[in-house]
């Protein structure tokens, strides 16, 4: 990785009430020559029975990533700039431990590869100093990529937070979700 | 011409719509295109900046353009997938005449053109001039909406040419001419920023124009109150301050109350009414009875919801009034208009930073070709034909005699209903498929089955080419250089970014060789696009659409510039009406009197559902191409009923359950999907599909007596469960990627089953 142009001040930002549905972010991941045209991102309605409410479901990237450490083949790292890649090709056993075990309901397991999926930040266009598919082609901003400083400045009344609390389960991510502003954590019961 | 030489299933086998999927690795090149091309997706009004990637003389895939200062990047799902609509299997070769039994074969050009020819000049001379007729888009760039307006008056020589622009912008043009008397969106959208108020009335933004829901959530970021009008809770409704669900047909009454009540608060701009304005006392007097008790029980919005709309926006020291066909697809579709400007002129916030006011133009070229002259009472830099000076300058640009020049011909449904009248016996379209986009289209297809000669111009061969005697297979947007005008009047250049494949020509070319074969040819001599675009900047020197001062080198230099653009040192008019000179007669804007009426249709105990119509964000108008386009199917495959869970209880509706929709024109079966995001006495069904799933069976084609748009919006239905269950849709997930074996991805365009020959 030493000649990587992976720019460390750009982060990925996601505001799930944003999201209007349109499944932009899938159809732009899903061309990626990496993805074989299957999306590793994921928009899904909530309930539309009774409401529009659409929700968006990226890899949060994880400090210390569940998926990685219940991976029996050891299949899974976490590199130098905090992303979480999917497993390697050669080594995943399509055991579905990490499809089981992320908190964020993220890894998919392809039934025709056997072989466990995920985002992994188009590491083909972050490492190159550009920003990842979904967050570029996003129309309305419920995926942004960039700095802290600049997503202060666009959206003054929200926080972003990366703390998850899943039960007894504490989770720091390297991709932040934008609360109601003071928020500092988000606590899934 | 009769029914379909064989069954639709048959012609389908061979012609699609068939889904185009990208192989599971891409389009071999895509990682190593011969150009990038910087050029603008075909979907909508937005025209968001894209760049499409080119490998042999095919668009093997795309890539967001980030320097493009409207979209910077972003996308909508049409946007990822437009660039499947290139190379595409179902794609016409070559021209195709209709063969009575056995489909459409395959002829060389020669043949078409002069069977084509022959047959206008046997018609035109057997029943007169104007009994051939031209049906035109506004998907086409300025160019060829220039050339269809100058072919059909001065190769054609016939009066009956209108547009498909007739089914969309058609009402906020005249409702802006009556007010502004230009016709354009006052500013660009950057002005939603910091306005205090965005008013969205009747638009699904969020489905329709994903790209502008940026420009929204930055105002709201600032501190905007958003305040939405729509039947239905949509994805951008759901993010409001405030949401008025209003009962469909009943906009005028809204904003006449709203009115009434920034009257009766003084929350009005009286130096602006007075200086700049006229009118003012009649649009109050037309209002003054409508009180809140009266709005609330027309419209059915609460009348706390109407007084708060009010308040904002009476308040306010920035907003932007946004509308689209929401209020526009109505026999009222230009007095709703007229009310929404009026509350901006009340307040007189418009031409100046942060307040605005637009039509949301819906397609790809909505803006730029309502100006220059494919529309039946228009020539070019939006004059009026019937203009004696306006007539003289144009036939002196265009080298004819003034009294050559035809009048002002039908409107695009008379056009159809004189065809059913047997009035018009001939008729050539492009970019248009009225069979599935006008309303009431089982009486379209009557009309077209009438037609002693039909020819169509098309790439794909859509369910109107169906009809034609002669199919000439035409261009895709990126086969060929223009330019077009987003709907916030920017006009910017597309790009050829791979030629026609096969024997298919670029529709200029096809135009062009007509017109010569017509005998005139010394009014049609342009070698290239910007020709074209040269003669129209000239042509529309002086209108209130100039165009003069655009160049393609301009627009290129500055990723766009905005009309008017007078002279060729002039940077081109973002904002309008900074200076206050409005393009009236008297140079005021003038406030227009809206007295409140019902729609043509109405509910009574015999049809007691009101039936409203729409998009979905995956397809694009009638779907011509994006029917075509394997995930936009995918991810919405079939129309659907959207009831409310109440209304649906009281017929014993299930979600998924088979419901028989049946109106005065005709009837036609949907799954029900039961959502609570919808008015309890409206049922709503998108209008992309055609046949048996085209909701346009059941619309009703009355017209607005001013723009003549149909009443789209509001049709009354009953409904009748059939106690059937729809199936599901099978998704299989490999298929809906893009790897099975049944689908194993796109092949190169190869010339259809029926006609068994190479390229």
């Amino acid at each position: 990785m030493t000649d990587t142009q992976f720019k460390q001040d750009q982060e990925f930002f996601m505001d799930p009430q944003r999201c209007i549905g349109c499944h932009a972010c899938e159809m732009a991941c899903a061309e990626c020559e990496t993805n074989g045209q299957i999306p590793m991102i994921h928009v899904d309605y909530v309930d539309r029975y009774t409401t529009v409410q659409t929700s968006v479901q990226v890899c949060m990237h994880c400090e210390d990533p569940t998926c990685a450490k219940v991976c029996p083949a050891d299949a899974i790292t976490r590199d130098e700039f905090g992303v979480v890649h999917t497993a390697k090709t050669d080594r995943c056993i399509a055991c579905a431990n990490c499809v089981m075990a992320c908190p964020f309901g993220v890894p998919k397991k392809i039934e025709t590869t056997q072989l466990m999926m995920k985002c992994n930040l188009c590491y083909d266009r972050t490492s190159a100093g550009r920003k990842p598919m979904c967050a570029t082609v996003c129309p309305s901003g419920a995926l942004w990529y960039g700095t802290r400083e600049k997503m202060r400045e666009l959206r003054p009344n929200s926080t972003p937070v990366n703390h998850f609390q899943f039960g007894m389960q504490s989770v720091k991510t390297k991709v932040n979700i934008m609360m109601p502003k003071g928020a500092t954590k988000l606590v899934v019961d | 011409m009769a029914t379909l030489p064989i069954p639709a299933g048959q012609i389908i086998a061979d012609f699609g719509p068939h889904k185009n999927y990208p192989p599971p690795e891409g389009f071999p090149g895509r990682n190593e295109p011969d150009a990038v091309v910087e050029t603008h997706c075909c979907f909508c009004g937005m025209q968001c900046g894209i760049k499409l990637l080119v490998k042999d003389n095919r668009v093997v895939g795309f890539e967001p353009w980030e320097e493009f200062p409207y979209n910077q990047g972003r996308l909508c799902p049409k946007g990822v997938q437009r660039y499947l609509q290139n190379n595409h299997p179902d794609r016409l070769l070559h021209p195709v005449e209709r063969v009575e039994g056995s489909g459409f074969r395959r002829i060389d050009w020669d043949r078409a053109m002069e069977r084509t020819v022959s047959e206008i000049q046997r018609i035109q001379s057997q029943y007169g001039r104007d009994a051939f007729a031209m049906l035109s888009g506004v998907s086409l760039t300025n160019e060829k909406g220039y050339l269809a307006g100058k072919f059909a008056r001065v190769a054609l020589k016939t009066k009956n040419l209108d547009y498909n622009g007739r089914l969309c912008m058609v009402s906020a043009g005249a409702g802006n001419k009556k007010a502004f008397g230009l016709d354009r969106a006052s500013n660009d959208f950057s002005d939603l920023a910091h306005a205090e108020v965005v008013m969205i009335c009747g638009s699904n933004v969020s489905e329709t124009f994903p790209t502008l829901i940026h420009w929204i959530w930055q105002a709201r970021d600032n501190g905007a109150k958003l305040v939405v009008v729509d039947p239905r809770l949509t994805p951008v409704a759901r993010t409001a301050d405030l949401h008025l669900p209003i009962r469909p047909g009943r906009d005028s009454a809204l904003y006449g109350a709203i009115l009434h009540q920034l009257v009766k608060n003084d929350w009005l701009d009286h130096d602006f009414i007075d200086n700049h304005t006229s009118g003012v006392e009649a649009a109050v007097e037309a209002v003054e009875n409508y009180d809140l008790d009266w709005a609330e029980n027309v419209t059915g919005i609460p009348r706390k919801k109407i007084m708060l709309a009010a308040e904002w926006w009476g308040k306010a020291a920035t907003s932007f009034l946004l509308h689209a066909r929401g209020i526009e697809h109505h026999t009222k579709g230009v007095e709703n208009v007229s009310s929404c400007i009026n509350l901006v002129l009340a307040t007189g916030r418009i031409g100046k930073p942060y307040c605005g006011y637009a039509t949301i133009t819906g397609q790809g070229n909505g803006q730029g070709g309502r100006e220059h002259g494919h529309k039946c009472d228009q020539l070019p830099g939006n004059r009026d034909i019937e203009n004696p000076e306006h007539r003289r300058y144009i036939s002196d640009v265009w080298g004819i005699e003034e009294r050559d020049l035809p009048g002002k011909g039908l409107t695009a449904y008379e056009l159809i209903e004189a065809i059913h009248r047997g009035e018009i016996k001939g008729l050539l379209s492009i970019c248009f498929n009225p069979v599935v986009s006008l309303p009431n289209n089982n009486f379209v297809r009557e009309a077209l089955e009438k037609l002693e000669f039909y020819v169509n111009i098309d790439f794909f061969l859509s369910e109107t080419a169906r009809h034609a005697d002669i199919v000439l297979a035409g261009s895709l947007q990126e086969e060929e250089e223009g330019t077009v005008t987003t709907s916030e009047g920017r006009v910017v250049r597309i790009r050829q970014a791979v030629t026609p494949p096969g024997e298919a020509r670029t529709d200029t070319e096809i135009l062009l060789e007509i017109a010569r074969r017509l005998g005139a040819g010394k009014h049609f001599s342009f070698n290239n696009s910007e020709e074209i675009f040269n003669e129209l900047r000239v042509a529309s020197k002086g209108g209130t659409a100039d165009y003069f001062g655009i160049t393609y080198e301009k627009i290129e230099q500055n990723m766009g510039v905005f009309w008017p653009c007078p002279s060729l040192d002039h940077p081109g008019t973002p904002r309008l009406w900074e200076d206050r000179k409005f393009k009236t007669p008297d140079g005021r804007a003038h406030f227009v009197p809206v007295p409140y009426h019902d729609p043509m249709e109405i509910t009574d105990a015999e049809y007691p559902v009101i039936l409203t119509t729409g998009r979905v964000v995956s397809q694009y108008l009638s779907g011509t191409q994006t029917r075509r386009i394997g995930k936009l199917v995918d991810q919405y495959p079939e129309p659907l009923l959207e009831i409310h869970p109440a209304l649906a209880a009281k017929y014993g509706i299930a979600n998924r359950e088979i419901v028989r929709l049946v109106s005065r024109r005709g009837t036609a079966e949907f799954p029900a999907q039961l959502v609570e995001t919808i008015r309890e006495d409206t049922v709503f069904v998108p209008y992309h599909w055609a046949g048996a799933q085209s909701i346009n069976q059941l619309t009703s084609g009355h017209l607005d007596p001013v723009s003549k748009i149909p009443e789209f919006k509001v049709s009354a239905v009953r409904l009748e469960p059939t106690g059937r269950r729809a199936p599901v849709p099978v998704q299989d997930p490999i298929q809906a990627t893009g790897g099975s074996p049944a689908h194993p991805g796109p092949k190169p365009p190869q010339p259809h089953a029926f006609t068994g020959i190479g390229k």
